[in-house]
């Protein structure tokens, strides 16, 4: 029978043959991943389990880079706590001040991630991986506790929902717009148990970076993952991220889904996720004049240097608004120096913007940019839920790196059409 | 296992930052995550909470992040049990392995209100609605996950698997 690509990458790590959906498999795991956050809690469950080593000191990976550098004394003991036990359980891969970046863009530039991999980690945007072809997915922190234990987890078989995008991507159209109009149409609960695969010619043209930004958000919709086939563009990717031989993997012609939409980007234009959910999409253009207090360009949706290039490509020669704070986070020390090196720090200060470290900070509302009481911020995060960036009364658009930009520059949600 | 108490209603797509905001993630302590449960939807909600009381939820419960503070906050809130719609995946996931009940129940979520009290056997997946005489049944959990609470969770079932 006719495997979707979720199946396809299943079946080797799984003990039975892999059916459908529904179906509960345990299966094998390449790599098990936890943060700052959320690696205290499994290694609290990880000796709660009885366990004296991890299954595989190279595939238990630590990174260190939701409260960090360290944003006040609890967040350094929890970073303290990691620590000791990386060193104590002698794992080759704990990430932490100058060698750390956010998570995922961090593990595929190192190579640690690539096609045909199944990845768990404790935390909801593992299915980053997905734009490399690998099936990731995020789960708490005693599941990663006991995969770190174990080398392995059970999952249920989720059905796949599979999403077309054809056509040719408009001058400033970017993928994070292409993702939020699909949860616009779906909703933030529309793959909820399911795996989003993605096709098409405008997917086929897209860079592996921008497939990432979308596997990003699948967890968005409720989706488990979010895959595309890994092609050429994958492997060499791969290839310039130490990683070489990348398998090639796609899906069968003829396999079923549970749904399927299709999309024409050529018609399609810049849009946000208006406050409190990812699921209110709105084009730009359809906006009223509404007032900027900060811009965040960052994070592991789009803190990429593709992502920081965009950004550049916005504000070459502009200033940012009065009463605008506009801050660049690249998402890795690798991508921190290559912004460096091709001059776009001199851009970004010139700009008037401020540059900061890898970390998730404001994402998250953790630090390095939180909301005030009634502040509004454009960000090119994953999450607009109330509160999420600082106070309650707080609010938050999402978007792409070049409406960010140009956001930034007229200190009210614009495209950089009208630039 | 049972459970009976005075439901609280909320609406849909409760996400994690609502439940617990992400300031309150620098402990692991579940009494002070207790003392934070809603603090994103609504300051001082947990006032209202008596132990023993039940979370009744519209869709996709639970959304956003993966953080485990967020079935361990209402937990040590003193509820035991969220009855909702639906819920959100990994949320699903880490509620069963933290010992917190889940019963998902579609459209017949609308048969409880605000301030009702509910009983509601998990064995059975039967909710009764005491204040109405309502009763819902709830699809029976899949076998492997009834194992897996039989064995008191994740954590019991690991360390069984680790002592082989």
């Amino acid at each position: 029978m006719p495997q979707t690509l979720t199946q396809k990458i299943l079946q080797p790590y799984a003990d039975q043959k892999v059916e459908g959906p529904g179906q509960i498999v345990r299966c094998k795991v390449s790599l098990v991943l936890a943060n700052d956050i959320t690696a205290t809690l499994a290694i609290k469950s990880f000796k709660g389990m009885g366990a004296k080593q991890v299954f595989d000191k190279d595939k238990v990976v630590l990174v260190m880079d939701h409260y960090t550098p360290q944003k006040d004394i609890a967040s350094a003991n929890q970073v303290k706590e990691c620590r000791e036990f990386a060193r104590e359980a002698g794992l080759t891969h704990y990430y932490e001040g100058g060698n750390s970046g956010v998570e995922h863009a961090l593990l595929p530039e190192l190579g640690l991630v690539g096609p045909g991999d199944l990845i768990i980690g404790a935390d909801s945007h593992t299915c980053t991986y997905g734009g490399l072809g690998a099936f990731a997915t995020g789960m708490g922190s005693t599941d990663i506790a006991g995969g770190m234990a174990l080398g392995e987890t059970w999952f249920k078989v989720p059905p796949s929902i599979h999403v077309t995008f054809n056509g040719v991507m408009p001058k400033w159209l970017r993928a994070k717009d292409l993702i939020l109009a699909l949860i616009g149409k779906i909703g933030v609960d529309g793959a909820l148990y399911s795996a989003l695969e993605f096709g098409g010619a405008a997917i086929e043209n897209l860079d592996v970076e921008g497939r990432m930004t979308m596997a990003n958000m699948a967890i968005e919709a409720g989706g488990k993952a979010g895959l595309f086939a890994s092609d050429g563009k994958t492997r060499a990717w791969c290839a310039e991220h130490t990683r070489q031989d990348a398998p090639q993997i796609a899906a069968d012609p003829g396999a079923t889904y549970q749904e399927e939409h299709v999309f024409d980007v050529s018609a399609m234009e810049p849009v946000v996720a208006c406050p409190h959910l990812p699921g209110n999409v709105t084009p730009v253009s359809a906006l009223p004049n509404l007032p900027v207090n900060q811009v965040i360009i960052g994070s592991c949706t789009n803190g990429r240097i593709s992502d920081m290039r965009d950004a550049a490509l916005v504000l070459k020669g502009r200033k940012v608004a009065r009463d605008v704070r506009c801050i660049i986070l690249p998402a890795t020390p690798g991508i921190w120096k290559q912004s460096m090196k091709e001059g776009l720090f001199d851009i970004f200060t010139d700009a008037g913007c401020i540059v900061g470290p890898p970390t998730c900070g404001p994402c998250l509302g953790g630090h390095m940019g939180i909301l005030g009481d009634g502040e509004r911020a454009v960000a090119t995060t994953n999450r607009n839920f109330r509160g999420r960036m600082g106070s309650l009364e707080s609010e938050v658009y999402l978007s792409s790196p070049v409406v960010a930009a140009a956001s930034a520059v007229t200190g009210i949600i614009s495209s950089p059409a009208q630039l | 296992m049972k459970f009976k108490g005075t439901a609280h209603k909320v609406g849909e797509h409760i996400d994690t930052d609502a439940i617990i905001p992400a300031r309150f993630l620098v402990t692991t302590d579940v009494k002070i995550l207790g003392q934070n449960c809603m603090e994103g939807l609504e300051p001082g909600w947990i006032k209202r909470i008596k132990p023993g009381d039940i979370i009744v939820a519209e869709r996709n419960f639970g959304c956003g992040s993966s953080r485990e503070h967020a079935p361990l906050a209402i937990l040590g809130a003193g509820i035991g049990l969220v009855i909702a719609h639906s819920f959100a995946r990994i949320f699903y996931r880490n509620a069963f392995n933290m010992g917190l009940m889940l019963l998902e129940v579609g459209d017949g979520i609308d048969k409880l209100n605000d301030g009702d009290c509910l009983e509601a056997d998990a064995a059975s997946g039967v909710i009764t609605n005491l204040a109405t005489g309502a009763a819902i049944q709830c699809p029976p959990l899949p076998s492997f996950m009834q194992e897996l609470l039989q064995k008191g969770g994740l954590v019991p079932y690991v360390k069984e698997r680790l002592s082989r």
